[in-house]
């Protein structure tokens, strides 16, 4: 289905499943241990064996010498997986370094081996006696030193260079220039990453935990060099992604090999203390913003001027990006700059981009407002744009960013904000708010399905898409219970398979509206074929409580597989919209902290997010998407960093208790309000996605609630207590 | 891991004994961190005497008007006494500022003393790191050092010791009790517990080889307010940055220790007398003589200020 023109009414606007509050279908498994992860497919094959990856122990140079022999007289051991004897690997397309190195090493922790022995400790132990000696490289290891050297990479985001832009700040009454900078973060999901690999002659089935089952195979195929017809992957469950998944990693190749030199299936998890420099992770920002005002507030020009390093042919974090879009402004300048760092490999965590980049620009907009002398609510509605700023013939699809910022200034109580910073206090607590605009773009990526009718009258949905905990299940079951006029109970969605046609995948909060807008053409298709066999004419049919109607008649939709099952495919296929339209997801993030008077530490006492992001298919599971991420932007704030040792290159903090993210005390209560909305634009779904929304801004508004509170101003992330303690009030 | 052996002791004496017996023994109660360091291979025992069976699990009024607490009370069951929550309630609200409720379940009052550092270069085998590989060097003095020490430390190791419980302890005066492989007893103060890093940040406590911990001992009562300030990035399960125990007086004299800072619970008895003269004093000659390094400076700053906010707070309680 090519969907080239803005959706008109469809089955889907009566509302019947879709839009209703739904717990997931999954959770029953999940809460009685039913749900098999990557690791846990126990039963799936017999003899399985276990790998256990050895990781580099420097960030750069060559490995000179490996002494396996002890390792592989270890007991229990069988084999031992090294670029020496891996065989010729290919690199996929999605990764920047290789999943094994060696002899060369490119950052530390790299894979150099995998050790598979008959069990998980044996591995261990036998790993430990692998002897490793390196010759040691210089290497770049901190943004700053090589912030100098940033080229702009073109094909990832070319500079934005709109109207004249120093000639227009130059004569701006009223400027702010100030330079913020975010650190590296790791994703640290729940669930490590793991595959089980096993080989039946030349095919390969690989159990795994990843967000894009179709790239996936690919790459896996590119790496070893086999026809990607001969890989199957399998990801029905997925504890946490954020992006670290989207890609194979070393578990998954190793996995592979270590199964094909044992000859048996082999089963990889990565260990805690390997996963935050073996895998990827949000690269480290410096973005220098400027803006350009009218004493009355109006934005006259804007500049948003990043950097962010990687491996040499890496990617960009392109925090800038945001403020080609965000704000009306004449003249504009928007820039990312990339250098070359030595650290593990950069990619992309949740709202890569934006979430890096409206933490800086909503703390610019918050100082701007502070110098104007506007409420910071106000300077953003003063400075809404309802078309691209550059390319002002090209509409926003939909765009309630004002409303949101209204309505949720009133029901957070908005104006009871001291407006002069350090003014409220309750006995040691300096109490402030905070605003902070949310802003992430909705992308369309092709998606497919294949839904099938038994002669039960039960709808079974396939699709390569996967559930990274965000309710995938539940919201594909929603759209084929709407489409099919049939309960949930009537539904079985099996996802993360790559037997089944390939989805849009978990990524860039484009899963939710691109999947089901697959099913729903698959759908189509079905409803087709059923009204085919049943001898009426679709246009007529009106699908319901497990019957199609057609005038008088009301025919048992079973009916339809009587004679045999009844199965359509069919993919949605995005056009020309996305260039017609500008199509994005908005919200405000409305926070209150306090921050200790003597000690600084900052505790967040009360959240709100009002989002306007297209048709909420589940407001259930889109609320948990919008909390998870707020939390995730609490963590942003005020702890998470990977903690760069820049003399030996690697991120010192790897572990879950080195990597402080937010417990639960930290989070206090949170709400959600989302705008009635629809976007015919996007999809036939009208939906869009919150996933990632949630995350932009919140980390602002948080940094600006500690200035409001102290008159602080952090422009450095994260906002430990340590960059507030000498500008507190005096102890008496 | 590597393999090792299993032992199970059934008496304080047996397990000391057992331990004795056989090279590269360490005992087990709880295992909160020595699993974790078995896992990393930092340690690597060559026999596990599990200690849990050996008694040594209640806590009892003593004769001098002050309490025994077993070596094996688990640390929940130790903040929740009515006892220590009466009359050392410095301990119980230390407790409750360490780990997470089902680390507090398991983890042990002798285990707890004996946790080592949460230094993360320590706990990287790739590194340098005296402590773990003495001669080795320290990647951590000139690497990420926000949360490590800034006195009691040497140019070999800065590494801190971790422990909420032991900073109250310190505070309270306790007593160690022990057993040796030979049968002997001996009881002495747990300031004498802990060493300072030096040249040889391996050895980092006094007792003899295989003696077991049986008990730690709180003296009468102080009395006075009791405040126990742990100061972290996050709300809960987080080592101290910098923890501030204090017992102060009506009158404003009292004792206090201090966590996160140093290889061991910190308390300088002289500078308790300038406590009527404010936090600044105190901390003058409390930390007198440290080393911070550029990540860790803020802590002298950040004492200073914690222990002012709990000086006016026990002001107001008084």
């Amino acid at each position: 289905m090519k969907f080239d023109t803005p959706a008109q009414t469809n089955p889907i606007d009566q509302l019947k499943v879709i839009g209703k509050a739904t717990t997931r279908i999954e959770g029953p498994l999940k809460t009685t241990g039913q749900a098999p992860y990557a690791y846990e497919h126990h039963d799936a094959v017999a003899n399985q064996a276990y790998g256990v990856v050895v990781g580099a122990a420097i960030a750069k140079g060559r490995i000179t010498s490996m002494k396996l022999e002890q390792a592989q007289a270890a007991p229990g051991v069988l084999a031992i997986v090294t670029a020496a004897n891996a065989g010729k690997l290919g690199k996929g397309k999605y990764n920047t370094a290789k999943l094994l190195g060696g002899p060369e090493i490119q950052h530390y922790h790299q894979a150099v081996a995998l050790v598979v022995a008959e069990t998980f400790e044996q591995a261990q132990a036998a790993a430990s006696l692998i002897d490793v000696q390196y010759q040691r490289s210089d290497g770049a290891f901190d943004l700053r030193s090589v912030q100098a050297s940033g080229v702009e990479e073109k094909e990832q985001m070319a500079d934005t260079l709109h109207g004249d832009f120093d000639g227009a700040f130059a004569a701006a009454p009223v400027q702010l220039d100030a330079t913020y900078s975010t650190p590296d973060q790791a994703h640290a999901m729940m669930e490590p990453m793991a595959s089980m690999a096993a080989w039946d002659g030349d095919k390969l089935t690989l159990w795994t935990s990843n967000q894009m089952i179709a790239w996936s195979v690919d790459d896996l195929a590119t790496t070893l060099g086999i026809p990607k017809e001969n890989v199957r992957l399998i990801s029905p469950y997925i504890g946490g992604g954020f992006g670290g998944k989207l890609f194979i990693r070393a578990d998954t190749v190793l996995a592979a090999l270590g199964a094909r030199l044992a000859k048996r299936p082999v089963k990889v998890a990565l260990t805690r203390p390997l996963i935050f420099n073996n895998c990827t992770h949000r690269p480290a920002t410096i973005q220098r913003i400027r803006i350009g005002a009218t004493a009355d507030g109006k934005i006259t020009a804007m500049a948003h001027e990043g950097w962010s390093g990687d491996l040499p042919g890496g990617k960009v974090e392109l925090a800038a990006q945001p403020s080609k879009l965000l704000y009306a402004a004449e003249n504009r300048r928007v820039t990312m700059r990339l250098s070359t760092l030595d650290l593990p490999e950069g990619n992309a965590m949740r709202a890569p981009g934006e979430a890096p980049g409206m933490m800086a620009l909503e703390i610019a907009m918050d100082e701007m407002a502070h110098k104007l002398n506007i409420d910071p609510v106000q300077f953003r509605i003063l400075n809404d744009t309802q078309v691209d700023p550059v390319k002002p013939e090209r509409p926003f699809s939909q765009r309630h960013l004002i409303e949101c910022l209204r309505t949720g200034a009133e029901r957070f109580g908005w104006d009871r904000r001291h407006a002069q910073p350090g003014n409220q206090r309750e006995g040691r607590w300096l109490i402030g708010m905070g605003v902070g605009v949310a802003f992430r773009n909705n992308l369309t990526v092709k998606s497919g399905a294949r839904v099938r009718l038994n002669d039960r009258g039960i709808v079974t949905v396939e699709t390569d898409m996967t559930d990274i905990g965000t309710g995938s299940y539940t919201i594909i079951a929603q759209t084929a219970a709407e489409m099919l006029g049939v309960g949930l109970d009537q539904v079985v969605v099996r996802l993360g398979d790559s037997s089944f046609p390939a989805s849009s995948g978990s990524g860039g909060q484009f899963g939710g509206n691109c999947s089901t807008a697959g099913v729903y053409a698959a759908c189509v298709k079905l409803r087709e074929a059923v009204a085919q066999r049943l001898g009426v004419s679709v246009e007529d049919a009106e699908f319901v409580d497990g019957h199609v109607r057609v005038g008088e008649q009301n025919l048992p939709l079973r009916d339809a597989a009587r004679n045999g099952e009844l199965v359509a495919e069919d993919a949605i296929e995005f056009a020309e919209l996305s260039k017609k339209f500008q199509q994005s997801t908005f919200g405000a993030h409305f926070v209150e902290v306090a921050v200790d008077s003597a000690t600084g530490e900052t505790r967040v006492r009360r959240m709100l997010a009002v989002c306007a992001a297209g048709r909420i298919l589940n407001p259930t599971s889109a609320r948990s998407q919008v909390i998870g991420a707020m939390t995730m932007g609490v963590g942003a704030a005020l702890m998470e960093e990977l903690a760069v040792d820049r003399q030996l290159g690697f991120f010192v903090n790897h572990d879950l208790a080195g990597y402080e993210v937010p417990v639960h005390a930290d989070i206090p209560h949170q709400e959600v309000i989302f705008l009635d909305e629809t976007d015919p634009v996007s999809s036939p779904m009208k939906a869009k996605g919150v996933g990632e929304l949630g995350l932009c801004g919140v980390s602002a508004a948080i940094a600006n609630a500690v200035y409001n509170a102290t008159g602080i101003r952090v422009r450095e992330y994260p906002i430990t207590l340590d960059k507030l303690l000498d500008k507190l009030p005096p102890m008496s | 891991m590597r393999p090792f052996t299993y032992l199970r002791a059934q008496s304080p004496a047996e397990a000391a004994t057992l331990a004795a017996q056989v090279s590269g023994a360490r005992f087990i109660a709880g295992g909160s961190n020595l699993l974790d360091l078995m896992k990393l291979e930092i340690e690597t025992p060559a026999y596990l005497i599990d200690v849990n069976d050996v008694g040594l699990d209640r806590i009892e009024a003593a004769q001098d008007g002050g309490v025994r607490i077993g070596a094996l009370v688990r640390n929940t069951d130790l903040a929740a006494h009515p006892r220590i929550r009466k009359d050392y309630a410095l301990l119980a609200r230390a407790l409750l500022a360490g780990a997470s409720g089902q680390l507090r379940n398991v983890a042990t009052t002798a285990g707890n003393l004996l946790q080592r550092t949460r230094c993360p270069y320590f706990y990287d085998p790739n590194q340098a790191c005296n402590k773990r590989q003495p001669g080795s060097g320290c990647a951590a003095i000139a690497g990420f050092s926000r949360q490590l020490g800034l006195i009691g430390v040497s140019d070999a190791c800065i590494a801190t010791h971790p422990s909420d419980m032991a900073v109250a302890m310190r505070a309270l005066d306790a007593q160690v009790e022990t057993i040796k492989p030979d049968g002997s007893t001996r009881t002495f103060p747990l300031s004498e517990l802990h060493r300072l890093p030096g040249n040889s940040p391996n050895i980092e406590n006094s007792l003899a080889p295989n003696e077991l911990i049986t008990a730690v001992t709180l003296p009468r009562p102080l009395g006075g307010t009791h405040i126990y300030q742990k100061v972290r990035d996050r709300s809960s399960y987080a080592f101290a940055l910098v923890s501030v125990a204090a017992i102060v007086q009506k009158d404003g004299r009292g004792c206090i220790a201090l966590g996160g800072i140093a290889p061991k619970p910190w308390r300088v008895e002289r500078a308790e007398t300038e406590m009527p003269n404010g936090a600044k004093a105190v901390v003058g000659q409390l930390l007198d003589g440290a080393t911070p390094t550029h990540d860790n400076a803020f802590k002298l700053l950040l004492v200073e200020r914690t222990l002012a906010a709990v000086l006016a707070q026990a002001r107001e309680q008084a």
